[in-house]
């Protein structure tokens, strides 16, 4: 018998061909006749095409199909996960730079990129939105057509939605202190290192996608309803990801893809360069108003929280992100009276998507920023008003939602501790403290097909994508541990919907808990089914045999489950099948349409020193404690938590888009859009783990993904406030903007000592 | 660049191997490894030569492979990460990267890689200021640079023994 790897860190499954060069993403995958297509796009955000004359392009020898929305249907087939306003491709007007006008495939690149450089396209630039603000006047041009929205009173505004969720009674709230503050959060990108990537090819009189994509199944719905195909002739296959982030999880170009290779007759490939990749995803901006409530002993009286999200000119999931990550806006405390009110407001610019933290991070910043406010102005140390609020295991913190479903107090003073909470500081240095919390999946579908093999190996079947947080890796171990298999002789199959039984999505730190339990009972089929045959090889009762973690228990004695597998297989071999399915089911009446499957509980604390000189903060410590439940795999556990926590600097530091006034994106690229580098990094970076099995996941697992991301910027901020004495309420804290504010300061703050208890 | 496209002949030493080829001059060497040689190990993102993901040794330096043109590699002696195992047996640069957990998704992992093997070679025994520095051309959006500093140092520690 194997000892369990639960708990423990084996290499990735998957890890060689990492390593190798061998791993095979979208880019690399090789195939007999592909055109190679390039995107033509307009040097602005809007603009009414007047004319695309194609005729230059398709005379470049080479050149195999120049499309254009002529070329499809009319009208224009449109889609999106949530509103179905996004178009093939671009119809008589475009709504953001670099949003597709004509796409045109060749026998190689250079043909294809001579084509789309020789597409003519005559067009005029029209008024547009790029800013909150200016999407709000009421003069300003309407990104969506009315008819999209009908009998939506919001429709002949540039709000797409509004979002409503109250609890208590504000107004009623007694309150002593108040503090309000006004805070911004940036357009930012995902900036996974690999660009998007797309193959469409006919196929079996249907077509088989070739996507980077977190939800294949979901696309291969959307492809189904564009093309008018069934669904067993729309084959998705889905490579690993080079990094997601929430990036891929919906069709983007896709169906623009699979319309030019029906149209070519021939498979057709599309990789966005980097800057196109970045036109292509980003991250909402949020501008979020905070009114805090306490009374004197420092508990929260309520939140009045109203926070203006500025996504893109197609909803995307959008609409999503900006529902869900508001909902828990008002953090992990007992609050009794509760308003939060979130719009998602359209502009020209890149449709915003899911990002990593879904919504949340931006709220977060804001609302854990405002109660260090309140401590600030009450006297009382930042912990300890943390800890007089922090909802204990089983208090129903969101009155309509899943009851606290850990103990966050331990996870909060862990950090504490980690970050040497309350000891006297460094002249220039400063400590902040923040909790982050995310409602992760509201509803979830994941089936999964085990297959035992005759020699004891395994075969794994389900549709999660593996883009880096390493699920093969998981559910390997699960199979491992249940059947009894070394990893090493376990094949985990992904990312082809024609072979993979049904997968809602790879999203809301899902796949470890929903895809992990249907795993854990596909292998609970096959325990069954060895019992059975125990009880026939043995002639005793099935009720007095047990199979448990490979082990199988007779009356007196202990067999190994492949002692059984073999002689009750017989001569003709053959192998045991199992299926497993996990179904959350929503719920209509719920604001979010469904109550938390768990949720993403996270303390952050980071002890920071800012050169005065140049306004530069270097993280000397960088503290994370996440509440998970179990760790099946604890490295993975920890480099998605570090990972996650580096990607939250990112946003915090330096990372935002700059638009110039046609709605243009100035710094696209990787030389003027920065992400971490190893020089970025904290001096010190500590991940912990908060494990007391009680997730809902397999051996007590809970989803923990995101979690690190959630409060880095809050804590950040507050490190920089207690080093300076200057609170800066916009991000990123870019060396330029801390110095202004130093200079605006005058004079010299923290020379030593810590302000816990300042008034 | 319309009409005919320019070729010239280059003979280069891939991963120990002699190729004569016929190249577009205007081809990066790394259009040519993952396009003309299908060794698509080698990673394609920024192009700018910021991201790293295009990282092999020429002659035993670091190049972000993306910046040269192929013709410039005329001649040269390149390894990719396809070069790195031998006989089947991974390296221990490569070990040390799953062993530490310095892999998520992976598409940064061969420019890592290389990097760090040139790393190596220069300055067998850095300390992880100089191994920060020496991958700081080198994105990791996963955010597994503390591992992989990890993987580098423990190898060279290895090698010290
Ligand atoms: S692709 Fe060459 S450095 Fe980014
Ligand atoms: S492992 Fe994903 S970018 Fe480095």
């Amino acid at each position: 018998m194997s000892a369990s790897s639960i708990g423990s860190s084996p290499n990735r499954v998957g890890g060689i061909g990492r390593v190798s060069g061998l791993q095979e993403y979208v880019a690399d995958v090789r195939l007999a006749g592909v055109l190679e297509a390039k995107l033509v796009t307009l040097d602005c955000a809007r603009a009414k095409i007047i004319s695309i004359d194609t005729s230059e392009a398709e005379q470049v020898p080479g050149v195999r199909l120049v499309m254009t929305a002529a070329d499809l249907p009319q009208p224009m087939p449109r889609f999106g996960p949530q509103l179905e306003d996004r178009p093939v491709i671009a119809v008589d007007e475009t709504k953001y730079h670099g949003e597709p006008v004509a796409i045109v495939a060749a026998d190689t690149k250079d043909a294809a990129e001579e084509g789309a450089r020789l597409v003519h396209v005559e067009y005029e630039e029209l008024p547009a939105v790029f800013t909150l603000a200016a999407a709000l006047d009421p003069d300003a041009p309407l990104v969506q057509d009315p008819s999209l929205r009908p009998k939506d009173p919001l429709a002949s505004t540039n709000v797409l939605r509004e979002h409503h969720v109250d609890w208590g009674d504000i107004e009623a709230a007694h309150a002593d202190v108040v503090v309000e503050n006004t805070y911004s959060f940036p357009i930012v990108t995902h900036f996974a290192i690999e660009p998007h990537a797309f193959i469409a090819a006919p196929d079996d009189n249907g077509i088989a996608v070739w996507s980077s994509i977190q939800h294949p199944y979901w696309l291969q719905r959307i492809l189904a309803k564009l093309l008018d195909l069934p669904l067993s002739k729309v084959r998705v296959l889905a490579p690993d990801p080079g990094g997601a982030f929430g990036g891929k999880q919906h069709a983007k170009y896709e169906p623009l893809v699979a319309f030019a290779a029906i149209r070519a007759g021939r498979p057709v490939r599309l990789v966005l360069s980097l800057e196109q990749t970045f036109q292509a995803v980003r991250r909402a901006a949020t501008e979020i108003r905070v009114r805090t409530g306490f009374t004197i002993d420092g508990k929260l009286a309520f939140q009045d929280i109203k926070a203006d999200y500025l996504i893109g000119a197609y909803c995307d999931i959008a609409d999503r992100v900006v529902g869900k990550g508001s909902y828990p806006g008002a953090g992990p405390y007992n609050v009794p009276a509760v308003r939060i009110f979130a719009r998602s407001i359209l502009s020209h610019t890149t449709p915003s998507t899911a990002f990593r933290g879904f919504g949340n991070p931006q709220v977060n910043w804001a609302v854990e920023s405002n109660i260090d406010e309140g401590a600030r102005v009450l006297g009382i140390d930042r912990l300890e008003i943390r800890l007089r609020n922090l909802a204990r295991k089983g208090d129903p913190f969101i009155p309509f939602d899943t009851p606290a479903d850990g103990d966050w107090e331990q996870t909060l003073r862990r950090a504490a501790e980690m970050i040497e909470w309350g000891k006297p500081l460094a002249p220039g240095h400063g400590r902040g403290i923040a909790l982050g919390i995310k409602s992760g999946p509201t509803t979830g579908l994941s089936y999964s097909t085990v297959r035992l093999l005759a020699d004891g190996s395994v075969a794994i079947y389900a549709g999660t994508s593996d883009m880096g947080q390493g699920a093969r890796t998981i559910f390997a171990q699960i199979a491992a541990e249940e059947l009894g298999a070394p990893l090493d002789a376990i094949r985990v199959v992904m990312g082809d919907t024609a072979i993979v039984p049904y997968d809602q999505q790879t999203s809301a730190s899902r796949s470890t808990v929903l895809m992990g339990n249907s795993v854990l009972k596909a292998c609970s089929s096959i325990q069954a089914q060895i019992r059975t045959m125990a009880a026939r090889l043995h002639g005793i009762d099935e009720s007095a045999i047990t199979v448990e973690r490979g082990v199988v228990r007779l009356p007196g004695r202990e067999l190994r489950l492949m002692e059984v597998l073999k002689p009750g297989l017989g001569k003709l071999g053959g192998e045991l099948i199992g299926n497993g399915e996990t179904r959350k089911d929503g719920d209509a009446d719920h604001p979010l349409g469904g109550a938390a499957a768990f949720f993403e509980l996270n303390c952050t604390a980071v002890e920071a020193e800012v050169d005065e000189g140049t306004g530069d903060i270097s993280i000397v410590r960088h503290v994370t404690v996440s509440d998970v439940g179990t760790a099946i795999n604890r490295l993975q556990v920890q480099m998605q938590d570090e990972g996650a926590a580096i990607m939250g600097l990112g946003h915090t530091l330096m990372e935002h888009f700059i638009y110039d006034e046609t709605g243009r994106i100035r710094n696209l690229g990787a030389i003027d859009y920065r992400i971490p580098t190893t020089m970025d990094l904290p001096l010190e970076m500590r991940s912990e783990t908060i494990e007391n099995a009680d997730g809902p996941g397999p051996y007590g697992a809970k989803g923990m993904s995101e979690g690190a991301l959630l409060c880095v910027a809050a804590a950040t901020a507050a490190a920089v406030r207690e080093a300076t004495g200057v609170a800066i309420r916009d991000l990123p804290l870019t060396p330029e903007r801390v110095w202004r504010a130093l200079r605006e300061r005058g004079g010299r703050a923290n020379a030593g000592t810590n302000d816990d208890g300042e008034s | 660049m319309s009409g005919v496209i320019k070729t010239l002949p280059i003979e280069i030493t891939v991963n120990g191997r002699r190729r004569t080829l016929e190249v577009a001059v205007h081809h990066t060497l790394l259009d040519v490894l993952r396009e003309d040689l299908e060794l698509t190990g080698t990673k394609e993102c920024c192009l700018v030569g910021e991201c790293g993901a295009c990282t092999v040794m020429v002659d035993g330096r670091i190049v972000d492979s993306c910046l040269m043109l192929a013709v410039e590699a005329d001649g040269a002696e390149i390894l990719t990460v396809e070069g790195l195992a031998r006989d089947g047996h991974l390296n221990p640069l490569q070990q040390a990267f799953l062993d530490k957990g310095a892999v998520q998704c992976g598409f940064c992992t061969p420019g890592q890689l290389m990097a760090a093997q040139a790393l190596l070679v220069e300055n067998p025994h850095p300390n992880v200021a100089e191994v920060q520095e020496g991958l700081a051309g080198n994105l990791c959006r996963c955010g597994c640079y503390y591992q992989i500093f990890e993987a580098v140092l423990s190898v060279a520690e290895a090698g010290s023994r």
